[in-house]
C-alpha cells in the first residue's frame, strides 16, 4: 500500500467493486436468517389473498358473460375505478382479480419498502451497522443485501401469486400480466425506498417517508383512474409506480413491457442510493437530525401527554391523510350520480357497504368501512408501542417513577381510542363539507359525520384486541396485525363470495350500522364498544400483573 | 426505621433459568451500598424487583417500608433510578427528557438541575439518538439526581462516563451521603465502590455470598506479606505456621499471605527470627471480588451458569 496522498475521505472512485460489496453474502445471509418468517408469512398471505379471491369470485361468475352483463356498470364506475384500480376487460378473469390488483400492487410495494428498511435504515439507527460495518464489510454491501433480498420477496409473491391464478385455469398469458403489475410496483417501490433510507436519519423517518410515498402515488392513481381515458388527468397515473400496475391491464391488453418500468425505477433508484452513500457519514441522512429544545414545554408532563408527543408526526401525517382522502371521495361523490340508474352497481356497492339508501350514501358507506380498517391499523399501531418501550427499556424508565402501571397502560390505549374517533370525525367533516359542492344529493355534513363516528366502535375492538395482546402476551401483540388483516378480507371479500354469515360476524366492521343512509343501530354499537372496553380492562388486569422489563 | 432496603431469600427465575435464588440483601438508612457482581450474578434483576418491574416467585423484600410490588407507584415518589443501559426517546431533547422525568417524580428542583447540567457538561439540546452511552448516562444522572428523593437507586451508573466525569459523580455521591440519603449503588468500578461505600454486598449466581463494610469483609480474607530475614528459614518450617499460605522464598526473601487472624502471630514468629523489612498489605477490593468470584460457591452446581441479565 503507497502512502496516502490524497486527504482521507476523498471520494475513491477507484475502489474495485468485490471491496464495496465485502460480506455481502454474509449480510444476505444474516438478513434472509432474520426475515424467514417475515417473508415466506408475507409472500403466502398475498398468494392467499389473490388466489382465493379470484377463486370465490370465479365460482359466483364462472363465465364471460355472467361478469360482464351484471357488473360492466360496475367495472366503470369512478368511484370503483378509485379504490381498485381500472377493470381490463369485461371477462371473468379480469373480474377475478380486479380487487385483488391493486391491493396487492400496492402490499407488494410495502413489503419491498419494509424488508429495504429493516436492514438499512434501522440496522444504522440501532447501531448494529457500526458493529458489522467495522468488520470486513464493504459501504455497499449492507443496502445491496437488503434491496436483493426485498427483490427475491417481491419476485416470489409475483410469481407465485400469476402461478396460483394460472393454476386455477385462468388465462395463462393474463396471469402472467398480473405477476408482472405486482412486481413493477414492488420493483419500483423498493427502487424508492434505497433513496429513502439514503435521505431521512431514522428509522421513524423513513417509515413516514416510505408511507407517504406510497400514500401520494395511491392517490394520484387514484384520481387519474377514475378520469376519462384521453384526458390530462387520466395520464397522470403514468407518473405512479401503482399507476403502472393498472396500466399492465392483466387479462385485457397484458402490457408486460410496463416491466421495464418497474426495473428502471429499480436500478435508477439503487444508482442514486448508491451514489449518496458513497458521501455520507455511517447513522447520518441526507436530512439531517435537529437539535431541540433546551427545556421541555409546559405540557410534557404525564404519560399521555408523553405518548402524545412521541406520536406527533404520526397524528399529523394521519389528519392530512384524512383531509385529503376526504376531499377525493367528497368530489367523487358528481360522478356517481351518473351511475345512480344502474341497479348492478348499487347491488355490488350495497353488499361492500353494507347499506341501502341513495348511490352517494352507499358509495360513502363504503369509502368509510375502507378508512375505518386504515385507522384501525393507526391505533394498533400507537397500541403497540407499548411493547416497543418495554422492549427498549423506555417502559422501565417511566415505571420508575411515580406512574401507576395503570396510567403507563391506559394512556397507550386512551390515545388511539380518541385518536382513531378524531380521525375519522375529521373524514367525515371533509366529505359533509365537499361533498355537497360535488352533488346535491350528497350526505350532509351531519350525516357524514355521523356516519363516520358511527364506524368508531369496530375501530375501537381492534384497539382492544391489540391491548389484550400488549397487555397479556407482549410477545404475541404483533398478532393484532394478523387479526385486522382477516377482518379485513372478511368484510372486503366476504359479501361478494358469500361466506357463512358466522364468518362475517367474526369481523367488528361487519355489525356497523347502515350509515349514511340508514338508521344508527343503537345496541350493535353498544355492545361493539363494550367488547372494546372489556378487551382493554383485560389487558390491563393482565398487564398490571406480569413482569414488564 | 433505619433499615431503607431488606431483602430476604429473594427467588426468580426465567423460565429453567434461575436468576435469585435466595438472596439476602440489607440497606441501611444514609449509607452508599455498593451492590457487586459478575455479569449475570442478578444484580439488575434484584434492582428491577425492588422498582416492582419485576414479581418475585419468593421470599420478602421491602423499600422504604412498604411493598415493592404492591406500593410501587407510591414509593417511587421516593426513590430515583438510573438504568444500567440508559435509552432515550429518539425525538425527544435531553433537556426535555431530564423536565419530563422531574415532573413524573413530582416536581424538579431547578437551582439542583442547573448546577447539575453545568458539572456534568451536558448539551440539553441534542436529541436522544445523538448522545454517545455516557451523555445518556448523564441526561439520566442528572434527571435523578436533580430530585431530592431519599433512596437512589443506580445501575452501573458510571460506565460510559469519562475519568473527569467519574470524578464529579463520586463528589455528588458524598455530598447525597452528607445528605443523608441512601443509595444503592451497583457497579463494577471497583475503585469507585471503595472510595464511597460504607459497605457492599457481593451477589453471585443469584444469592448474596458477602456483605459487610470494606473492613469487615477485609477481616475474613488474608493479606500478604512481603519480609527479608535475617536468617533464611526453609520452605517446609514456613509451611508450617498457622494460617500462611501461597510462599514464595528466595533465600532470606519471603512472600506469602496470612490468614487474619493469623496476622498476629506470623508477625511475632517473625520478629523472633529478626526482620529486616516488612510491609503487610491488606487486600484490595480487587482481591476481595475476585476471591469471592472465583470460588465455587459451597452448594452451588457444577456448571455455575450465567442468568440472564436482562430477561428478553
Amino acid at each position: 500500500m503507497t502512502a496516502a496522498t490524497a486527504p482521507t475521505g476523498q471520494l475513491a472512485s477507484t475502489i474495485s467493486l468485490g471491496t464495496r460489496l465485502a460480506g455481502f453474502s454474509h449480510l444476505l445471509a444474516l438478513a434472509w436468517r432474520r426475515d424467514r418468517i417475515l417473508i415466506p408469512s408475507s409472500v403466502l398471505g398475498l398468494v392467499v389473498l389473490a388466489v382465493g379471491s379470484a377463486q370465490a369470485t370465479l365460482a359466483l361468475y364462472p363465465t364471460d358473460e355472467a361478469a360482464s352483463t351484471g357488473l360492466a356498470g360496475v367495472l366503470s364506475n369512478p368511484s370503483v375505478l378509485a379504490l381498485y384500480g381500472p377493470v381490463a376487460a369485461h371477462t371473468a378473469d379480469a373480474l377475478a382479480v380486479f380487487k385483488t390488483l391493486m391491493m396487492g400492487a400496492f402490499l407488494t410495494a410495502v413489503l419491498g419498502f419494509v424488508v429495504v428498511r429493516r436492514h438499512t435504515r434501522t440496522e444504522e439507527d440501532e447501531g448494529r451497522l457500526e458493529l458489522l460495518g467495522a468488520g470486513v464489510v464493504g459501504r455497499w454491501s449492507a443496502l445491496a443485501a437488503a434491496v436483493t433480498l426485498a427483490t427475491i420477496a417481491v419476485v416470489a409473491a409475483s410469481v407465485l401469486t400469476g402461478a396460483g391464478l394460472a393454476a386455477l385455469g385462468m388465462d395463462v398469458t393474463g396471469s402472467i400480466a398480473f405477476a408482472i403489475a405486482w412486481m413493477t410496483a414492488g420493483l419500483a417501490m423498493i427502487g424508492v425506498s434505497a433513496v429513502i433510507v439514503q435521505l431521512a436519519s431514522t428509522t421513524r423517518g423513513a417509515a413516514g417517508l416510505g408511507f407517504g410515498f406510497l400514500g401520494a402515488v395511491f392517490a394520484l392513481r387514484a384520481v387519474a383512474d377514475s378520469a376519462d381515458p384521453g384526458t390530462f388527468v387520466h395520464a397522470l397515473g403514468w407518473l405512479s409506480p401503482l399507476g403502472w400496475a393498472g396500466h399492465v391491464e392483466a387479462y385485457g391488453a397484458n402490457h408486460t413491457w410496463i416491466l421495464l418500468l418497474g426495473v428502471l425505477a429499480l436500478v435508477v433508484g439503487v444508482a442514486v442510493a448508491l451514489a449518496v452513500l458513497d458521501r455520507r457519514d455511517l447513522g447520518a441522512g441526507v436530512i439531517p437530525a435537529r437539535s431541540g429544545p433546551r427545556r421541555a414545554g409546559r405540557l410534557l408532563a404525564g404519560p399521555l401527554s408523553l405518548v402524545t408527543t412521541l406520536a406527533r408526526g404520526t397524528i399529523i401525517g394521519w389528519a392530512v391523510g384524512m383531509v385529503l382522502g376526504g376531499v377525493v371521495v367528497g368530489s367523487l361523490l358528481g360522478s356517481v350520480a351518473d351511475m345512480v340508474s344502474d341497479p348492478a352497481i348499487q347491488d355490488l356497492l350495497e353488499k361492500l357497504g353494507g347499506t341501502t339508501g341513495s348511490i352517494e350514501d352507499v358509495y360513502v358507506a363504503t369509502e368509510i368501512h375502507f378508512v375505518a380498517v386504515a385507522v384501525a391499523a393507526a391505533g394498533i399501531a400507537l397500541v403497540l408501542r407499548l411493547v416497543g418501550s418495554e422492549r427498549s427499556g423506555l417502559g422501565e424508565v417511566v415505571l420508575s417513577t411515580p406512574t401507576s402501571r395503570a396510567r403507563w397502560f391506559g394512556a397507550h390505549v386512551l390515545l388511539p381510542i380518541l385518536l382513531t374517533a378524531a380521525l375519522l370525525a375529521l373524514l367525515g367533516a371533509v366529505v359533509g363539507m365537499v361533498g355537497p359542492s360535488a352533488s346535491p344529493r350528497a350526505p350532509s355534513f351531519g350525516a357524514a359525520v355521523g356516519a363516520t363516528l358511527a364506524a368508531v366502535p369496530a375501530v375501537w375492538v381492534m384497539i382492544g384486541v391489540a391491548a389484550a395482546l400488549a397487555g397479556a402476551a407482549p410477545r404475541f401483540a404483533p398478532f393484532s396485525w394478523g387479526v385486522l388483516l382477516v377482518t379485513f378480507m372478511i368484510t372486503e371479500i366476504g359479501p361478494l363470495t358469500k361466506l357463512p354469515s358466522w364468518v362475517m360476524d367474526l369481523s367488528p366492521f361487519t355489525h356497523l350500522s347502515s350509515l349514511p343512509g340508514g338508521s344508527f343501530e343503537v345496541v350493535s354499537a353498544a355492545v361493539l364498544t363494550l367488547i372494546a372496553l372489556a378487551l382493554m380492562v383485560g389487558g390491563y388486569a393482565a398487564y398490571n400483573r406480569r413482569d414488564v422489563a | 426505621m433505619s433499615d431503607v432496603i431488606s431483602v430476604s431469600g429473594l427467588r426468580k427465575s426465567f423460565g429453567r433459568t434461575v436468576a435469585l435464588d435466595g438472596l439476602d440483601l440489607t440497606v441501611r438508612e444514609g449509607e452508599v451500598h455498593g451492590f457487586l457482581g459478575p455479569n449475570g450474578a442478578g444484580k439488575s434483576t434484584t434492582i428491577r424487583i425492588l422498582l416492582g418491574l419485576l414479581r418475585a416467585d419468593g421470599g420478602t423484600a421491602t423499600v422504604l417500608g412498604g411493598d415493592p410490588w404492591r406500593d410501587a407507584t407510591e414509593l417511587h415518589r421516593r426513590l430515583a433510578y438510573v438504568p444500567g443501559d440508559v435509552v432515550l426517546w429518539p425525538s425527544l431533547s435531553g433537556g426535555e427528557v431530564i423536565d419530563l422525568l422531574g415532573r413524573l417524580r413530582g416536581g424538579i428542583d431547578e437551582d439542583r438541575r442547573r448546577r447539575l447540567v453545568e458539572r456534568f457538561e451536558l448539551d440539553e439540546t441534542k436529541k436522544g439518538k445523538a448522545y454517545s452511552k455516557g451523555n445518556r448516562q448523564k441526561v439520566a444522572l442528572v434527571a435523578a439526581l436533580a430530585s431530592g428523593v431519599p433512596l437512589l437507586v443506580l445501575d452501573e451508573p458510571t460506565a460510559g462516563l469519562d475519568p473527569l466525569m467519574e470524578e464529579v459523580f463520586q463528589s455528588e455521591l458524598t455530598a447525597l451521603k452528607d445528605d443523608g440519603r441512601t443509595v444503592l449503588l451497583s457497579s463494577h468500578i471497583l475503585s469507585e465502590v471503595e472510595r464511597a461505600c460504607d459497605r457492599v454486598s457481593i451477589v453471585r449466581a443469584g444469592r448474596i455470598v458477602d456483605s459487610g463494610s470494606l473492613a469487615e469483609l477485609r477481616h475474613l480474607t488474608r493479606s500478604r506479606v512481603h519480609a527479608v530475614l535475617d536468617a533464611a528459614p526453609t520452605l517446609e518450617e514456613v509451611s508450617s505456621w498457622r494460617g500462611v499460605h501461597d510462599v514464595a522464598l528466595d533465600g532470606t526473601d519471603l512472600r506469602c499471605s496470612v490468614d487474619a487472624e493469623h496476622l498476629g502471630a506470623l508477625v511475632a514468629t517473625l520478629g523472633n527470627r529478626g526482620v529486616s523489612s516488612l510491609t503487610c498489605q491488606p487486600p484490595t477490593l480487587e482481591e476481595l471480588f475476585l476471591a469471592r468470584y472465583q470460588s465455587e460457591p459451597a452448594d452451588a452446581p457444577a456448571a455455575p451458569q450465567a442468568p440472564q441479565e436482562q430477561p428478553a
